[in-house]
């Protein structure tokens, strides 16, 4: 069958080839396409029938035609070679080199659709993963196996963001490299632009980390069908260096919008049923099958932690893309517009934002007992601190009480300090902590009713209460 | 034998004549299963619980000759199945750390024996019906399974087995039907899942299902046998209120199905709950409870039926005498596993995709709770809680509009709510229950006889409270009376002191209802007696800054449910504090 070339091909248009006359082709199977000028295309079979079979050409169908269309079914899923060799190299969305050098021989060849991991074999994350950045690790903290996505909007500094967290993401206790010697970064970039591939490339490379990142680049002007494997070809070789090869993973995906658009355009052209804005109804399940390759598994050494970053169309958080996603994944980092346009880097809007595996990550055990009451104390007094702002804005600060005064002192002070933090900036957890008690103490000791007594009493910065009044 | 004649997705068509709707059918040489879901002419189309990656036209399918079902007997407990209730950890041990296609495992173990002692009022020569409870078997410590006859035999029995040890295949008796044929009784029997399983009739509801959670059983309670509904957007703490309900409600089983949502949230319950004591046996929680679990990324095929697995568990369960909750998180991803199959089907969509028959599938499923009165003679309960998951937070959605319809109490959780941290997010404006007056008698009985009377007036402070911060919204707490600022100090204590409740905090974690009442009562208290002395023309300025208005928000988490005495001596200062205030102001009056 893999050898033999058919030209039976009944109809051709928008994508897809129908043959006719092919007995026995397996639902999935990996097509070549060779066209009247001899050039090779890649397809995949998405339906089949005793009497035809439905090829997406992820070339598209432009310059086919039916009589000198020769097609070969290879009888196997789309699978990527894998071996060690693959740290460092650069591949394109199918998983073929990209970076010049050859192609990875391997006899480990694996289906990029992967299996369901049974949840009963899964491992709760509970590592604290300091990112270094305070708005992530005091209040939204990320744990080895998580997935966490970043919601952003055009403009916005996910990319910088994201390269700040693969610099600097270690354990705790971390220091000694130890442990720090068996992370390695899976990096798959779709629908962007070259620009973008290339500021990751760069970072990768000043950071020293390049010989241990893998990267899988479908860029803004290749196959939009191609697409839709990238990030299946980047998990798999994730899961390859996981589960075989015990590394703690980091997966950098981006942009799933440009991913869910990819899925739209090729369902429409299947024909399948739309569901919300066009989206079709397995959209859920299908970013499901990508974002639930994260994780940890009973017994092996290895971990998945992924962090997808998504452009919100228009800034909407209700958008089925970034909707979905948010229901599948263990939280969100939002940046929002409003604090990058006050300069504030990275502008995470923090109340929007959640981890959801933070409160299991964190506290005595793992970071400090206080953690997990400041973050929560945090919350609620920045919150209370954004209605006094809103008020603020329609009476006037003049108007505003005295304790109302200093909720609108602590706003700006949280934004500017405990936020804002530079690029290069490399927070330990203890000190994003410190922080967030030296930014809390502005605030009356009576009003803190989320953190204990007997951490007011060990942290509060009183001295600092008595010098100001 | 068939064999198939197309694939799309998770559907085949088949050729297969003679099969009957709802048949399981085992297709390919990966021996795939599924069930068929139409006929026309010869062929048959049916949908696969599996992935259909490599399945090729040609290939063999053959139909097993029954639908949809589960085995039901000894073994359930404390056990995780997928959503066609192959037993996840069976499943693991065969197929390693990702689940392969085409596994074969029993449900229920066969190579374990259970120690089965029948009935003292049950003799063989008797004439038995369906549902008759023929001998139990202790299945956990806290757990006894009592093995009942199949609700489709009845007949004499011919023959029972004494005490002794029997595995599931051993067969402990005979039933000779009416019409004569001898049918063979083991511990367990099979039942088809989309068929609800039979009872005597329907009950009232009298009970309330106690949750420990104050939003919930104070203000909006569900009962025992009742349908509720907990709606919200992602983040809004849905999963985290569905676990706190299952660890501490007063049901004897706990039925979790996770239906399309995450696999490391499974794995904390899994991890979590053995370490947990039910607080009404102090038995480990797993002991009561069975999870069905088909995470986001297992086939959706499969995903669509785990809620009728877990329903029919639910259901046998009630049909052996007890209370059962069923959690099912969450039903949007099983309306939309019914969209997709639709979709697949090339049916007319109607709202946002969905089918046409969306809300008479989803009325049908939550009418399979209730209280009843079992074939036994038992009474029994299941009731539902479906999660929705509401696209990007809009309750007018279809899955969302059609479950309002449906349940009696909702629970609404609000995004605004969870952003400034306060859970249980659930808002107290759009949420509802018809149980009250039901649960009203049983509070006014075994609890307070107040209860009815003291939560409509916090929900009316609430409400008042509501209006009161538009104002302030728009000019300034300055805008306000001197009462309506106590009115709006006292709204914030009854949500930081008694809506707030922590499910990571040990001691506030569960409340009893006692605890639960004597918050309420204090709460409404400080208002009471603050709210005279404000008319007495002292300042809510003042009144604020009292350290009892800081204290009293500490009280949930200074005092567990045990240590109520000392909590209500705290709660007894209240009119003393005040009266230190009046007297203070009867002193500086003459002054001024």
């Amino acid at each position: 069958m893999k050898n033999i070339e058919f030209r039976t091909a009944s109809s051709a248009q928008g994508g897809l080839i129908v043959m006719s006359g092919v007995p026995g082709v397996a639902a999935g199977s990996q097509v070549q396409i060779k066209d009247h000028a001899g050039r090779l295309r890649n397809g995949l079979v998405i339906k089949v029938s005793d009497q035809a079979v439905l090829v997406e050409v992820f070339e598209g169908t432009d310059e086919l035609d039916l009589e000198r269309t020769w097609v070969r079914f290879l009888d196997e899923p789309f699978t990527l070679p894998l071996s060690r060799d693959i740290m460092g190299r650069i591949f394109n969305g199918a998983g073929h080199p990209r970076d010049g050098r050859p192609p990875i021989i391997s006899a480990d060849r694996r289906n990029v659709n992967g299996e369901p991991m049974n949840p009963a074999a899964r491992a709760y994350p509970r590592e604290f993963i300091q990112t270094g950045i305070s708005a992530i690790d005091g209040m939204n903290s990320l744990t080895r196996g998580q997935k966490l996505p970043i919601f952003s909007g055009g403009g916005l500094p996910h990319n910088r963001v994201a390269a700040q967290i693969v610099r600097q993401a270690k354990l705790l206790g971390d220091e000694a490299n130890a442990e720090s010697s068996s992370f390695v970064v899976v990096f798959a970039a779709f629908g962007v632009s070259s620009a973008d591939a290339r500021y990751f490339q760069e970072s990768f490379e000043e950071s020293g980390v390049l010989n241990r990142v893998v990267m899988f680049l479908n860029l803004a002007d290749e196959p939009v069908i191609e697409r839709l494997l990238t990030p299946r070809a980047a998990l798999t070789a994730a899961e390859y260096l996981a589960y075989d090869l015990d590394y703690h993973v980091l997966v950098v995906m981006t942009d799933m919008t440009a991913y869910a658009e990819a899925l739209r355009e090729v369902a429409v052209l299947r024909g399948d049923v739309p569901a919300r804005k066009g989206y079709p109804g397995y959209l859920y399940s299908d970013l499901a099958e990508i974002y639930e390759r994260a994780g940890r598994i009973k017994k092996r050494p290895g971990s998945i932690t992924m962090i997808p970053v998504l452009s919100m169309p228009s800034d909407d958080i209700t958008h089925p893309i970034p909707d979905l996603t948010g229901y599948i994944t263990e939280g969100q980092i939002v940046l929002g517009r409003e604090l990058f346009n006050q300069g504030v880097y990275p502008p995470v809007t923090v109340l929007p934002s959640l981890s959801r595996l933070m409160k299991d990550g964190i506290g005595k055990h793992y970071t400090r007992e206080d953690h997990p009451h400041v973050a929560s104390q945090l919350f609620a007094s920045y919150a209370k601190a954004l209605e006094v702002r809103g008020l603020a804005a329609i009476i006037g600060a003049e108007e505003l009480s005295e304790g109302d005064r200093r909720y609108l002192e602590f706003a700006n002070a949280f934004e500017r300090r405990f936020i804002g933090q530079g690029e290069d900036e490399d927070r330990s957890v203890f000190e994003t902590l410190n922080l967030a008690w030296d930014l809390l103490s502005m605030l009356p000791p009576d009003s803190l009713i989320r953190v204990s007594e007997a951490e007011l009493e060990k942290y509060h910065r009183w001295q600092a209460v008595a010098e100001t009044t | 034998m068939g064999k198939i004649i197309e694939i799309n997705g998770p559907i085949v068509r088949l050729e297969l004549p003679e099969t009957v709707i709802g048949e399981q059918v085992r297709v390919g040489e990966l021996n795939l299963v599924g069930e068929v879901i139409g006929r026309e002419g010869d062929t048959a189309l049916a949908q696969l619980y599996e992935n259909t990656e490599g399945l090729r036209p040609g290939e063999r399918a053959e139909g097993l000759g029954y639908p949809l079902s589960v085995e039901l007997g000894p073994g359930l407990l404390n056990s995780i199945f997928d959503g066609v209730q192959r037993p996840l950890n069976a499943v693991w041990k065969k197929s390693g750390d990702r689940i392969a296609r085409g596994v074969q495992v029993h449900s229920l173990p066969r190579d374990t024996a259970w120690h089965f002692v029948p009935d003292p009022g049950i003799r063989a020569g008797m004439t038995v019906s369906g549902g008759l409870v023929l001998g139990s078997v202790q299945e956990t410590a806290s757990i006894v399974h009592r093995i009942l006859v199949p609700p489709t035999l009845a007949g004499e029995l011919t023959e029972l087995a004494g005490e002794g040890d029997y595995t599931l295949d051993e067969v402990i008796g005979h039933i000779k039907g009416r019409d004569g044929a001898v049918h063979k009784l083991n511990l367990f029997h099979r039942w088809p899942v989309r068929v609800p399983r039979p009872y005597a009739r329907r009950d009232h509801a009298v009970a309330p299902l106690l949750t420990g959670q104050r939003i919930l059983d104070t203000f909006y309670p569900l009962l025992k046998g009742g349908k509720g509904a907990i709606p919200g957007p992602f983040g809004a703490g849905k999963t985290m209120l569905q676990q706190q309900i299952a660890r501490w409600c007063n049901a004897e089983i706990v039925i979790y199905v996770g239906c399309g949502e995450r696999g490391n949230e499974l794995t904390d319950v899994l991890e979590f709950m053995p370490e947990l004591i039910d607080p009404h046996t102090g038995r480990p929680l797993m002991e009561r409870t069975l999870l069905v679990a088909n995470t986001s990324n297992m086939p959706v095929v499969a995903r669509e039926a785990s809620v009728y697995v877990g329903i029919t568990l639910a259901e046998y369960f009630r049909d052996q005498g007890y209370d059962v909750v069923m959690v099912a998180d969450s039903t949007s991803r099983w309306a939309e596993a019914l969209r997709e199959v639709a979709g697949r089907l090339g049916q007319m969509p109607v709202e946002e995709g969905y089918p046409a028959y969306l809300g008479s599938r989803l009325a049908a499923f939550y009418e399979r709770a209730g209280r009843v009165e079992t074939l036994g003679g038992l009474h029994g309960s299941v009731s539902l809680i479906g999660a929705v998951s509401p696209p990007g937070g809009d309750f007018s959605e279809p899955v969302t509009s059609h479950t309002k319809e449906i349940i009696q109490t909702f629970w609404a959780l609000s995004k605004e709510l969870a952003d400034a941290r306060h859970y249980p997010a659930i808002d107290w404006l759009e949420s509802f229950s018809g149980y009250v007056p039901a649960a009203a008698k049983w509070w006014a009985q075994h609890v307070d006889p107040r209860w009815e009377e003291y939560r409509a007036r916090a929900l009316e402070l609430l409400a008042e409270s509501e209006e009161l911060q538009r104002i302030v919204n728009l000019v300034g707490v300055e805008a306000l009376s001197s009462e309506q600022r106590w009115t709006l100090e006292a709204a914030g204590l009854i949500k930081e002191g008694l809506l707030q409740q922590a499910a990571t905090d040990e001691t506030d974690s569960y409340a009893s209802p006692e605890k639960q009442f004597a918050l309420l009562a204090a709460m409404l208290r400080i208002h009471d007696e603050g709210m005279k002395l404000v008319k007495m023309g002292a300042s809510a300025r003042v009144l604020i800054q009292l350290p009892i208005m800081g204290q009293a928000r500490r009280w949930k988490s200074q005092f567990t449910s045990e240590q109520l005495e000392e909590m209500k001596a705290r709660i007894a200062e209240i009119p003393g504090v005040f009266e230190r205030v009046a007297q203070e102001y009867e002193h500086a009056a003459p002054q001024t």
